[in-house]
C-alpha cells in the first residue's frame, strides 16, 4: 500500500485548441519523494502541474492523484494538496496572518486550529515578526515564503511548487531552498517545476526533463549527468573568431564539442587534459573555464538549446 | 515673477504634442472611444428622467419673475454638468493615472516639454472632450425645444469656460491625490454639487445657511451662468459668475503647474 | 454521497463569505459614501428639493412616494457597484479566485459567498436608510417591515448577473458602459422618481425588464400600504427567476474563467 504512487500518469495529454501543451507523458511520484520538472518556458511544465493540482482536466490519458480520479474527485484531491502557484495570489489587503487563516477556512479547518497552524507556519517560513503587517510591502522572497506557508496550511500529502524561485534575488532563493530542504527532510512529498538546473540539482531526488510537451529524459540529477554528459566541461571563448569557425580544428578533442553563439563547450572526462590538447593544436582561446558538468549540459545535449535564454 | 517665467517658456508646438499623445491613445482601442462618447448620455438621462419625467409632475416653475417649464429649467444645469464631468473625467482619473501609474508624464518630461506645457496640453484635451459632450447636448436641447437656437449658441462658449474652470481645478486636485481611494471622496463631492447647485431646484428653496454654502461652490456659478444665457435671460450678474470661473482657471492652472514641477521634476 | 457534497459546499461558501467579511472589516470606510450617504443625498436633493414643487402624487407627498423607490435603488446600486471592480480584480490582479480554485472551494461557492456578502452589505444600508426615512414620516404602513426582504431579493437579482459580467470581461473600462447604460438608466427610469406610466409606450417594457422596477413597485406598495400594479406573486416570481438565471450565468462565467 505504501508503494502506491501518489501521482500516476499514463499518456497524459493537454491540448488548447490546436496547440498541444503536454504531449503524452508518463510519470509516477512516490511518497516522500522530491520530484522535479525541468525545462524551458513553454515546455509544458505548468500545464502538467495544473492537471496534477486538479484545476485543469487532461484532454486525454490517465491521471490518478492519491489514487483518485481528478475528473470525479477533484474537490477531495484538492483538499489534500498544497499549491504554490507561479504567480503569487495572496490577498494584498489582508494581513500576513489573515492570509493563512482565511485560506485554511477554504479547507474547512476550524478557526482555532487555523490560528495555531498559522503561527507554526509563520515560524517555519521565518515571517513570525511580520504576522500583523499587510502583504503589499513584503519583498518578493517574503511573499513567496508566505505562499509556501499557505500551501502547507492543510497539512497536505503533496506540495506542488510551480517555479518557486523565479524572479527572486540570489539571497532570497537560498533562504527558500533551505526551507524547502527542511520540508523534504520532514518527509513531505514535493513536486516542483523549474528552469534553473541548480535548483533541480539541489532539491530533486528525481526529475524529468521536458521539452515541447514531451519528457526527453528522466532520472536522478546525478544519473542524468552521467548518462547524457561527461564529468567535466571546458568552456572556450575566442576573441574575434566565431566559435563555428574554430570548430573544425577541435576534431577529436574530448568526447564531443558543442558550439554556442558566444563560446564552445568541450565535453571531456578530464578537462585539464582537453585544455592541454587545445593549446597543443596551436589554438589560443581568450578565456578557458574548466567546470563540472551540470543539468544545463544535459539539457543542451538533449534539445540542442540552452535552458535559460 | 514665477508666473511670467512659467508662461513665457510655453511652446505651442510642445503643447500640441501633448494633445497629440492623447489623440494617439484614443486610437489605441475601441473601448476608450466608446467610454468617452458614452459620457454624454449621463446628463441626458438625468434630463429626460428628472427634467422631463419628474417635470411632468412639477409643471411650471417660477424663476426670477418668469415662469418656466421644469425641463427648461433643468436642461441648462445638465449642460453645465456635462461640461464639468467631461473636463473632470479627463483631468482627474485619466490625468492621475498618467501621472502616477502609467508614468506617461515622466516619459514626456524626459523631452523638452515642460510641466506647464503638459498642464496646458491636458487641459486642452479635456476641453476637446468636454466640448464634444456640450456640443451634442446643446443640439439635443434645441431639438427638444428646451432652448432657442440663438441662446443655445450663446451658452456654448459659457460651457467652455465651465470646462476650463473644472479642468484646471481637476488637475490641481490630481496633483494632491494620494491614491485611488481619494477619488471616492472626490466623487462624493462631485455628486453633492450635482444635486444641490441649483440644478434640480432653485437655490432659493433651500434654508438660508445652505444657500450660502451653495453660493460658494463652483458648480452653482457654472449653472447660473449657463442657465442665464440658455433661457435668454442675460444680466450683469452673469459677469460675476464668469469672473468666479475665470479665477478657477487661473488659480487651478498655476497651482497644478507648480505642483507638477515639484512632484515630477525632482 | 449527495448530502456530503451539499455539506462541503455550504462550508466552503461560508469560508468565502468569511474572507469577504474579513476584507470588509479593513476596507469599510471606503464604502461609507455609496452605502449610506448617497441614498440620503438622493432623498434630500430630489425628494425635498424637487418635491417642494410637486403636489401630491397617488395621494401622498412626493417624499413619501420616492422613499420606497430610493430604498430599492439603494440595494440595486450597491449590488451592482460591489459586484464590478472587486470581482474583476479578484480574477485579474488579486487572483483570489485562482487561489480558491486550488482548494476544495468550487465556483458555485465563490459566487454564493460573494452574493451573501453583498446581501449583508445591502441589508445594512437598507436598514440604515429605512431608519432615516422613518424620521421623515415617509413610512405609512406596517408592511414597511418587509421592505428589507424585498431589497434582499433585488440585491441578489442585480448582483448575480453583474458578477457574471465582471467575470467575463478583461478590462475595467467596460464598467463605465455598464454604469451609464444599465445602472443609471435603471435608477432613473424604473419608477423611482416618476411613475413608469409616463414613459412612452415603446420604452416601458424596458422598465418592466429591470428587476429594479419590480422591487420599486413592491416596496412602494409596502411602505404606502397600497396594491402593486402586478400581482405580488408576479413581481416576486420575476425577481426570483431573474436571480436564478443570474446565479446560473455567474457560476458558468466563473467556471469558464477559472478553467485552464
Amino acid at each position: 500500500m505504501s508503494e502506491q504512487p501518489l501521482i500516476y500518469a499514463r499518456g497524459l495529454v493537454k491540448r488548447f485548441g490546436e496547440f498541444t501543451a503536454v504531449d503524452g507523458i508518463d510519470l509516477e511520484v512516490a511518497p516522500g519523494e522530491a520530484f522535479g520538472f525541468l525545462g524551458p518556458n513553454g515546455a509544458g511544465k505548468s500545464s502538467t502541474m495544473r492537471m496534477i493540482s486538479c484545476v485543469s482536466l487532461p484532454t486525454a490519458g490517465e491521471l490518478r492523484i492519491l489514487g483518485m480520479d481528478p475528473s470525479r474527485d477533484g474537490t477531495t484531491i484538492r483538499g489534500r494538496l498544497g499549491v504554490c502557484p507561479q504567480l503569487d495570489n495572496l490577498d494584498p489587503d489582508l494581513s500576513v496572518r489573515e492570509n493563512l487563516t482565511t485560506y485554511a477556512r477554504y479547507f474547512g479547518i476550524p478557526r482555532a486550529v487555523a490560528r495555531r497552524r498559522a503561527e507554526e507556519l509563520l515560524d517555519f517560513v521565518q515571517l513570525a515578526d511580520r504576522a500583523g503587517s499587510k502583504v503589499e510591502p513584503l519583498s518578493g522572497g517574503m511573499k513567496r515564503r508566505l505562499t509556501i506557508a499557505r500551501a502547507m496550511v492543510n497539512d497536505p500529502d503533496i506540495v506542488l511548487l510551480d517555479e518557486p524561485t523565479t524572479g527572486l534575488d540570489p539571497q532570497a532563493r537560498h533562504l527558500l531552498w533551505e526551507r524547502l530542504f527542511q520540508l523534504k527532510r520532514r518527509g513531505t512529498t514535493l513536486v516542483l517545476t523549474t528552469h534553473y538546473m541548480d535548483e533541480a540539482e539541489q532539491l530533486c531526488d528525481r526529475l524529468v526533463v521536458m521539452d515541447g510537451g514531451r519528457i526527453v529524459a528522466q532520472g536522478s540529477p546525478r544519473s542524468l549527468i552521467e548518462t547524457y554528459s561527461t564529468p567535466e566541461v571546458v568552456e572556450l571563448r575566442f576573441g574575434d573568431e566565431r566559435p563555428a569557425d574554430v570548430l573544425g580544428k577541435l576534431d577529436g578533442v574530448g568526447e564531443r564539442v558543442d558550439p554556442l553563439p558566444d563560446r564552445l563547450l568541450v565535453y571531456a572526462a578530464d578537462g585539464d587534459a582537453a585544455t592541454a590538447e587545445v593549446h597543443r593544436r596551436g589554438l589560443t582561446p581568450s578565456s578557458v573555464l574548466v567546470r563540472r558538468s551540470t543539468l544545463e549540459d544535459v539539457f543542451l545535449h538533449l534539445t540542442g538549446r540552452t535552458l535559460v535564454d | 515673477m514665477m508666473t511670467t517665467m512659467i508662461v513665457t517658456r510655453v511652446s505651442p508646438a510642445r503643447v500640441g504634442a501633448v494633445i497629440g499623445r492623447n489623440l494617439g491613445a484614443l486610437r489605441s482601442g475601441p473601448s476608450y472611444w466608446v467610454v468617452l462618447v458614452s459620457g454624454f448620455f449621463e446628463p441626458l438621462f438625468y434630463l429626460l428622467s428628472i427634467g422631463v419625467g419628474v417635470g411632468a409632475l412639477v409643471g411650471e416653475l417660477r424663476v426670477g419673475g418668469r415662469s418656466l417649464p421644469y425641463a427648461t429649467f433643468v436642461a441648462p444645469a445638465m449642460l453645465a454638468v456635462a461640461a464639468m464631468s467631461g473636463a473632470l473625467a479627463e483631468t482627474t482619473y485619466n490625468f492621475f493615472g498618467k501621472m502616477k501609474y502609467q508614468k506617461t508624464f515622466d516619459a514626456i518630461l524626459a523631452t523638452p516639454v515642460r510641466p506647464f506645457e503638459i498642464a496646458l496640453g491636458e487641459l486642452s484635451w479635456a476641453m476637446i472632450r468636454g466640448s464634444l459632450y456640450t456640443g451634442m447636448f446643446v443640439i439635443v436641447m434645441v431639438v427638444l425645444g428646451l432652448a432657442s437656437p440663438l441662446w443655445a449658441l450663446a451658452a456654448f462658449p459659457a460651457t467652455m469656460l465651465v470646462g476650463l474652470a473644472f479642468g484646471s481645478i481637476g488637475m490641481a486636485i490630481s496633483t494632491l491625490m494620494r491614491g485611488w481611494q481619494d477619488f471616492d471622496l472626490m466623487a462624493t463631492g462631485q455628486f453633492a454639487l450635482f444635486l444641490f447647485s441649483g440644478t434640480f431646484a432653485p437655490v432659493g428653496d433651500y434654508p438660508a445657511a445652505m444657500q450660502v454654502i451653495i453660493q460658494v461652490t463652483p458648480l452653482y456659478h457654472a449653472v447660473e451662468l449657463v442657465r442665464g444665457l440658455a433661457i435668454g435671460d442675460p444680466s450683469w450678474g452673469l459677469l460675476a459668475h464668469a469672473a468666479y470661473l475665470l479665477a478657477m482657471v487661473l488659480g487651478g492652472l498655476l497651482f497644478a503647474a507648480r505642483r507638477l514641477e515639484r512632484v515630477l521634476c525632482v | 454521497m449527495a448530502p456530503l457534497t451539499t455539506q462541503v459546499t455550504a462550508r466552503s461558501t461560508l469560508a468565502v463569505l468569511e474572507r469577504n467579511l474579513t476584507l470588509y472589516r479593513r476596507l469599510w470606510r471606503a464604502s461609507v459614501f455609496s452605502s449610506f450617504v448617497l441614498p440620503v443625498l438622493f432623498l434630500v436633493g430630489i425628494g425635498l428639493g424637487v418635491g417642494s414643487h410637486v403636489g401630491a402624487i397617488a395621494g401622498v407627498d412626493y417624499v413619501s412616494w420616492i422613499v420606497p423607490g430610493v430604498l430599492a435603488s439603494t440595494a440595486f446600486q450597491l449590488a451592482v457597484g460591489e459586484s464590478t471592480y472587486f470581482v474583476l480584480s479578484d480574477f485579474r490582479w488579486v487572483r483570489a479566485y485562482h487561489a480558491m480554485r486550488a482548494t476544495p472551494v468550487q465556483p458555485a461557492d465563490m459566487v454564493c459567498g460573494w452574493l451573501l456578502y453583498v446581501l449583508f452589505r445591502a441589508e445594512i444600508a437598507v436598514v440604515v436608510f429605512l431608519a432615516v426615512t422613518a424620521l421623515f414620516g415617509a413610512l405609512r404602513s406596517p408592511w414597511a417591515l418587509v421592505t428589507p426582504l424585498v431589497c434582499g431579493l433585488v440585491t441578489l437579482a442585480a448582483a448575480a448577473p453583474t458578477m457574471a459580467f465582471s467575470a467575463s470581461i478583461d478590462h475595467d473600462s467596460y464598467f463605465a458602459l455598464l454604469f451609464r447604460f444599465v445602472l443609471i438608466p435603471s435608477t432613473l427610469f424604473t419608477g423611482v422618481f416618476f411613475p413608469v406610466e409616463q414613459l412612452p409606450v415603446v420604452v416601458r417594457p424596458l422598465a418592466y425588464l429591470s428587476p429594479l422596477w419590480h422591487g420599486v413597485e413592491l416596496e412602494r406598495a409596502a411602505t404606502l400600504g397600497t396594491t402593486p400594479p402586478w400581482p405580488v406573486a408576479a413581481h416576486l416570481g420575476y425577481l426570483l427567476v431573474f436571480t436564478g438565471a443570474g446565479v446560473a450565468w455567474a457560476v458558468h462565467a466563473f467556471r469558464k474563467r477559472l478553467q485552464d
